[in-house]
């Protein structure tokens, strides 16, 4: 069951051949179909608009007329929550291209195009929040002149490595969009085309998410004393590319349960028990090593106050999923299966917020909460997201055919 | 399945040993640290000499061009609460109980002074993507340059001192921080604050000249008299005052991988508001760590490499339906 048929390398494609590979494809996705503006879709205009009102003021005004960022928190929660946990949420197409593509596992072939798409506007629309908190946008170029870029920046990795992850997920993206239209010979000859071209693009797009998730780690690695021990370590990278790849896997589950729900579509059940497994190997991988890190520095995890409490709420977050996914029965029931990828979730992001805001102190003195429009455009950008998301699988052949 | 496995397990085997070997020799990897530069300039300011005028603060602010910040209820003065994007020196006070006994520790006070610290190895300029903020390969001083600043303010988070500020109020905005009046050095001039200094705390010179200096102060005897040169290190006119008593240690020879601004007190510098840092500097630990994934774009080719190779068998080994 391949989307992608590799073998044949000739250039003329038999109409027969097309309309076998076109009854292929739908046997395996197909749009939702149904009506495009509804009442959620229209709650999350209106956030939107808000939104977009505010990012205009803030174009207008500058960074502190929207923000409660100041010199001792110059990021806040657009850094934190819109692009670290942002593009971690945007990590299911990462994570089941590995397992799919590097491990052979086509059983979870059938959810690689929803988690694309997800992946597809968690970057994107990453990438349109790094351009409202930069505050010199108009120089963003400068990063790509090779007698301006700093090659010695954590940043310039990250920067570029995201720029170019959004370029390749919309092309991992375009076999969908072209799908729709089948009599189109320019569509039909584009997907062939980039069809030929899969080894490369699933190979680079499972290169980039490694390099720069973990690279967003080692930003924090030059804050030194300004982060807390309990998340100061030079494993921040390791941890931030294994958290993100588990959070893949439970954003996955987390919006296939979620689509089957609000969809009334037949639950992918037995699938997303193996996803979650695979999720809870990774997990515990992650708390031993993360644990045994803590002792060798002799972190003070119990004697950090407030920020021994946020601690001990990530791990526990963390252990949720592992304690269970252990006992095969409770794999099969999705009630579990769903509070375990919930769990992951809110594991993954606290872990990013405790290491980028909550554990990060620059001095005595300063204190950051977001303020209330900062958080209005936060939300816009996920109403936009989520409108995208519900335009293109009822669109679109995203999510996985219905089998009789 | 089973040969795509063993396929797989061969290709991150191999994946796995060139990591490794990238890895395994990290102290030779390891960037080396940065030495101080000959003719390096910076400041050195005495805590045990400072009255507290803030002459320095008044003589910074005109020759930077810098806006008055008036906190008063009457706005009559200048008098910013800590450094910021109209700021960028300013003159702090510590005070203990009673706070009587100048330089002292309990139930005394003691000035400090807060600027850019112009390090030998600077986070700022390691962490900055696009080159705005640079070290002078002569004079080490550490200089923005608008034009290439993104604003992303990487250089904010990563500096252990908390200097480089950031115009939150402004729509088009800048970074904002000491650059030792270069712009005055270059035309023969040295650093406003320590030309307009009457006693002698900030002085202005190289580094090795400053060094010698701080440490000739911590080797006199407290209650005899000395000369202090004033405005600068190789100054002619000196002032002479009874040595009064210093904590050994000379801030900034070793902290964070050195300083080009050295400090005195006779309080410990971190209750003066000063960071207590390690030897080796943040930026050489984060460049250390990064450089070691991505030396030679090595590991990530071969890691390209092998799962070109895995994907490709995958997909054209597998049967269609």
């Amino acid at each position: 069951m391949t989307e992608f048929d590799i073998s044949t390398g000739n250039k003329t494609v038999s109409k027969a051949a097309l309309a076998a590979a076109q009854a292929r494809s739908l046997h395996e996705w197909r749009p939702v179909g149904g009506n495009l503006v509804t009442k959620p879709f229209l709650v999350l205009a209106a956030l939107a608009l808000v939104g977009v009102i505010l990012m205009l003021y803030r174009y207008a005004s500058g960074l502190g007329a929207v923000t409660n960022l100041s010199d001792g928190y110059p990021w806040g929660i657009w850094i934190t929550y819109d692009v670290l946990v942002g593009t971690a949420l945007g990590c299911g197409g990462y994570a089941v291209a590995i397992l799919v593509y590097a491990f052979n596992r086509w059983e979870y072939h059938p959810v690689v195009r929803s988690a694309v798409l997800t992946s597809v506007f968690g970057y994107s629309l990453a990438g349109l929040a790094i351009f409202l908190d930069i505050g010199r946008y108009w120089n963003g170029y400068k990063l790509f002149l090779p007698w301006t870029v700093n090659f010695n920046s954590v940043l310039v990795e990250v920067a570029l490595c995201i720029g170019a992850y959004v370029v390749v997920l919309w092309i991992e993206l375009l076999p969908t969009l072209m799908e729709r239209y089948p009599g189109n010979a320019r569509a039909v000859a584009t997907r062939q085309r980039l069809e030929r071209w899969l080894p490369v693009i699933a190979a680079v797009g499972i290169l980039l998410p490694t390099m720069h998730q973990s690279s967003l780690g080692t930003l924090m690695i030059i804050a030194g004393h300004k982060l807390s021990p309990l998340w100061q370590t030079h494993l921040l990278p390791f941890f931030f590319l294994l958290s993100a790849i588990t959070m893949g896997f439970a954003v996955t589950a987390f919006e296939s349960i979620l689509s089957s729900l609000a969809f009334k579509r037949p639950f992918e059940t037995p699938m997303l028990g193996r996803l979650s497994v695979c999720m809870a190997w990774l997990t515990l991988v992650y708390l031993v090593i993360r644990f045994a890190d803590l002792l060798l520095r002799q972190a003070p995890v119990f004697t950090s106050g407030f920020l021994s409490v946020m601690f001990i709420v990530e791990n526990l977050l963390y252990l949720v999923p592992v304690l269970l996914l252990v006992s095969p029965g409770l794999r099969q029931d999705l009630r579990f299966l769903f509070l375990a990828a919930v769990s992951m979730l809110l594991a993954g992001s606290l872990y990013r917020f405790d290491a980028f805001l909550i554990g990060y102190n620059p001095w005595p003195g300063w204190h950051y909460f977001p303020a209330p429009a900062e958080i209005m455009i936060t939300l816009g950008i996920v109403a936009i997201e989520l409108m995208a998301y519900l335009y293109f699988v009822k669109r679109f052949p995203v999510l996985p055919a219905e089998h009789a | 399945m089973g040969l795509s496995r063993r396929d797989f397990l061969k290709t991150a085997a191999g994946s796995g040993l060139a990591l490794a070997s990238n890895l395994n020799p990290a102290p030779v990897l390891a960037r080396e640290l940065v030495p101080r530069l000959p003719d390096a300039l910076g400041i050195l300011y005495d805590a045990t000499l400072c009255i507290g005028c803030k002459a320095c603060m008044a003589a910074c602010k005109k020759y930077n061009h810098l806006p008055p910040e008036l906190s008063t209820p009457n706005s009559l003065w200048d008098d910013p609460l800590d450094l910021s994007a109209k700021t960028v020196n300013i003159i702090k006070l510590y005070k203990n109980g009673t706070g009587l006994a100048k330089d002292q520790e309990i139930n005394g006070f003691s000035f400090v002074r807060r600027f850019c610290m112009h390090c030998v190895d600077p986070s700022c300029v390691s962490a900055c993507p696009v080159s705005a903020l640079t070290k002078d390969p002569k004079s080490g001083l550490v200089r923005y340059n608008k034009d290439n600043c993104i604003g992303c303010r990487y250089c904010q988070v990563a500096c252990p001192y908390n200097i480089p500020k950031f115009q939150w109020d402004q729509a088009f905005p800048q970074i904002v921080k000491c650059q030792l009046c270069d712009h005055l050095i270059a035309k023969g001039g040295y650093s406003a604050c320590c030309e307009f200094c009457p006693t002698g705390a900030s002085i202005f010179g190289n580094v090795q000249d400053l060094r010698k200096e701080a440490r000739r102060r911590l080797s006199l005897k407290p209650g005899e008299f000395a000369d202090y040169p004033l405005q600068r290190v190789d100054s002619q006119h000196t002032t002479r005052r009874q040595v009064t008593p210093y904590l050994n240690h000379v801030f900034g020879e070793r902290e964070g991988g050195g300083t080009q601004v050295l400090m005195l007190a006779n309080v410990p510098f971190d209750k003066l508001g000063l960071p207590l840092l390690p030897p080796e500097s943040q930026a050489s630990q984060s460049e250390t760590l990064y450089h070691t994934l991505y030396k030679g774009m090595i590991v990530p080719y071969v890691v390209l490499g092998g799962l070109f190779y895995l994907i490709y068998k995958n997909t054209t080994g597998h049967d269609l339906p």
